[in-house]
């Protein structure tokens, strides 16, 4: 009961995010840390200027939003 | 497939859905029959949640398995490439959230409160069957294309599998159609704010306070989206509270007071700065506000209708389906089904199908819930905004969107000529329901959002009643609409701006050099004044702009739609599918013959109120006379009326061009592809969805 109200808290939190084009932090690090143990790890910081310079700077004409 | 245990219960099974098909039927029954009386917003919502619901478990589900066949164990872009960034498998109600924040913007809102003038029922006819033969429809394959391909475009989709010219035509229709969007929207916000000290203040009032939140999270505490948010959205609730007090201060009320063409120099200029600017500083923090507020208004509008429960006061129909009607002129065919685009079909959508979706959907079998539930999640959106433009009374309606050229200047003359189509309203109540909002005046707002705004102000001061509360829920209403919309038009300045330089890189190549500062202030001055032309055009336009611009945007809209649309139909037909390709096909050929039919009009009608050849006709006549035409006042303003007119024409048939040629390229390809014995299409090779991560 109090682990569905917490998943869904955290999926909420989630979509929440992804809404404005952040993906999940705990993710990149856990995908890196298995995937990729060699490669160095963005620190939160990093990560989110990292992402939110992809969503709406590098953009290649691609729009984010629809009208 | 087989399923064991369905066998006994295979028919109980489909029982809950024929009496939820029933209940839609009979809401919907309701909707269309009922004459002379009025009828609750309650059908309406029960008719289209019912057959959404219908259409989501069998169509969506044949074009799943038979169409698609949509295969579980087949990996994902986001499975393959996974890098925790662009790519990520996300679960299907996180990126549902993303899908629908992205798609779902100010269209759905303002086209059906327009279309509110031949009544409800069109329009509700047009959303419910729209959606679930086109406009899901279309979602659905293009993500389901895109998701096969690696996530590609749709621009880069359409040149794989159609050839180099046609993937061009259709890049260069995209950059025409981002042009007429952002200035169809910021003649929205120019129409909303127009001598409205209150609204103006509270838009001005997002820029610091987005500037500090861009800081906050930048420097003080980096990436707090969720606390800094809400902090942005207190200071924003405050900022329209004491907008009242600045609207009626005597000093400050006249300084926030400014004419339409003021507005429409300042959001030129605003454009240019404004993507020019970093992005965490302004664009990206504004974009977290208009979003968690756009979703906000949503569900409370949904919850506001179902608890108000409110009466619809618009007839079902108006005797305006004959193509007179005031807010914009042609008849019921074909001009709603390019008045509504987003809400039932939006080409828009094969850009953001295309997009970033594709590229976290975790299994293909979940593009139905995403693609197709969230198309119909956005018609629903504009399901309600078609209620709230329906619960206000009808006079009210069209005093706010009838243009002042029609029905006069003031509320008497505004009242008398309203009330004398019928639709009975008193100076007193216009100028009754200006004080309840807080504004000045209510006359000449035409452009959807001001109507919207007071619908959504009426419905919510109901459920959270208060002194003096519909002031502030209609500036809220505008300023959420506002937000986004400026939002759309600094994001897609800098799309633009990046399609633009890709366009004039080609012959200039120092020009597609993106860190070049003075390329980027080339391509950013170039979209904007690109836009800006046909704002400022639509502002000073005396029949009201939207009248003009509207139409020219559903149509370039639509047509998108019906490439994306081609598109897939060619790929079903190169993947020997031929036989399901009427699912794309059909809804094809209805857009194709509704955008073509209205291009003809709007260029060659005789009537200069609906054809831009006639009404350029017209100007041009005059002036050879040595006449003045209203609201022209000299010649160089008459010469600029004719040359709007030919531009306008111009653009029609540049959209008309670019969509037959796509048709021409595709029956061109289908046509080889069907000689083949093997299937043909560019589909990513199969790869196995891993076992276990």
């Amino acid at each position: 009961m109090f682990n569905d109200i917490a998943r869904a808290g955290r999926y909420l939190g989630q979509a929440a995010r992804l809404m404005v084009g952040m993906p999940d932090y705990d993710t990149y690090v856990s995908h890196m840390r298995t995937r990729h143990p060699d490669q160095p790890v963005m620190s939160y910081q990093e990560f989110f200027r990292e992402r939110q310079d992809a969503r709406y700077g590098g953009g290649k004409g691609r729009p984010v939003r629809c009208c | 497939m087989n399923r064991s245990p369905a066998v006994n219960g295979g028919l109980v099974r489909h029982l809950p859905w024929l009496l939820l098909a029933v209940v839609g039927a009979c809401a919907l029954g309701v909707v269309a029959l009922r004459r002379g009386e009025s009828i609750n917003a309650l059908w309406i919502v029960a008719a289209s949640v019912s057959i959404y619901l219908v259409a989501y478990r069998y169509y969506a589900l044949f074009i799943a398995t038979k169409v698609m066949r949509l295969d579980p164990t087949r990996a994902t872009p986001a499975v393959v490439n996974n890098d925790g960034l662009d790519y990520v498998p996300t679960h299907r109600h996180v990126l549902f959230g993303h899908h629908f924040a992205a798609i779902a913007g100010a269209g759905p809102l303002v086209g059906p409160v327009l279309a509110a003038q031949m009544g409800y029922l069109p329009g509700t006819l047009w959303l419910i069957a729209g959606v679930v033969f086109a406009g899901a429809v279309q979602d659905f394959m293009v993500l389901f294309l895109s998701t096969r391909r690696n996530g590609r475009s749709l621009g880069e989709m359409v040149r794989e599998e159609m050839g180099r010219v046609p993937g061009t035509i259709a890049l260069f229709g995209c950059f025409m159609i981002m042009i007429i969007i952002l200035a169809v929207l910021a003649l929205i916000v120019v129409k909303a704010l127009a001598e409205s000290p209150w609204g103006m203040f509270t838009v001005i009032a997002t820029l610091p306070i987005a500037v500090f939140m861009g800081i906050y999270m930048r420097f003080i505490r980096p990436g707090r989206i969720g606390e800094i948010s809400v902090i942005g959205l207190v200071l924003l609730l405050g900022a329209i509270w004491y907008g009242g007090a600045i609207a009626a201060d005597p000093y400050w009320g006249p300084a926030f007071t400014f004419t339409g063409v003021q507005i429409t120099w300042m959001l030129i200029g605003y454009g240019i700065v404004a993507a020019m600017l970093p992005v965490w500083l302004l664009l990206a923090p504004r974009d977290y506000l208009s979003t968690f507020l756009k979703i906000g208004t949503i569900v409370g509008l949904a919850i506001g209708i179902l608890v108000i429960a409110p009466e619809l006061k618009m007839p079902a129909l108006t005797q305006f389906v004959d193509g007179t009607g005031p807010v914009w002129k042609g008849a019921l065919f074909p001009f709603l089904f390019i008045t509504i685009a987003c809400g039932a079909v939006s080409g828009f959508h094969a850009l953001i199908s295309s997009g970033t979706t594709p590229k976290l959907l975790d299994n293909e079998v979940n593009a139905r819930y995403i693609g197709y539930g969230g198309m119909l999640m956005e018609s629903f959106v504009a399901v309600m905004a078609l209620v709230a433009a329906s619960v206000i009374e009808p006079g009210l309606y069209f005093a706010m969107n009838s243009p002042p050229a029609l029905v006069g200047t003031d509320v008497a003359s505004v009242a008398a000529t309203v009330s004398s189509w019928g639709f009975v309203i008193t100076p007193e109540t216009l100028e009754a329901t200006a004080r309840d909002i807080g504004e000045h005046t209510v006359l000449a707002r035409a452009g959807g959002a001001p109507t919207l705004a007071v619908g959504i102000a009426q419905i919510l001061h109901q459920v959270l009643p208060g002194e003096n509360t519909m002031a502030f829920w209609y500036h809220f209403a505008i300023l959420f609409e506002a937000l986004f919309i400026l939002t759309a038009v600094d994001a897609g300045t800098r799309a633009g701006r990046f399609m633009l330089q890709d366009l004039l890189g080609s012959f200039v190549p120092a020009l597609a050099r993106t860190k070049s500062w003075f390329a980027n202030l080339l391509g950013t001055v170039g979209c904007v004044a690109l836009w800006g032309y046909f704002l400022y055009q639509g502002v000073v336009d005396p029949l009201g702009g939207i009248n003009t611009l509207w139409p020219l945007f559903g149509i370039s809209n639509q047509m998108l739609a019906g490439v994306a649309l081609i598109l897939a139909t060619v790929v079903l037909i190169k993947m020997k599918r031929g036989r399901y390709a009427w699912v794309t096909a059909v809804p094809a050929a209805w857009l194709l013959i509704c955008t073509t039919y209205a291009g003809l009009i709007k260029l060659f009608d005789a009537n200069p109120a609906v054809g831009f050849l006639a009404q350029a006709n017209r100007y041009r006549e005059a002036l050879a006379n040595g006449e003045l035409l209203a609201p022209a006042v000299n010649a160089a303003q008459m010469q600029q009326v004719m040359i709007n007119n030919y531009i306008n024409a111009g653009l029609t048939v540049l959209f008309l061009a670019v969509v037959s040629s796509i048709l021409f390229y595709a029956i061109k390809t289908a046509l080889v592809a069907r000689r083949h014995s093997e299937r043909s299409d560019k589909e990513a090779p199969y790869q196995p969805m891993p076992s276990a991560h």
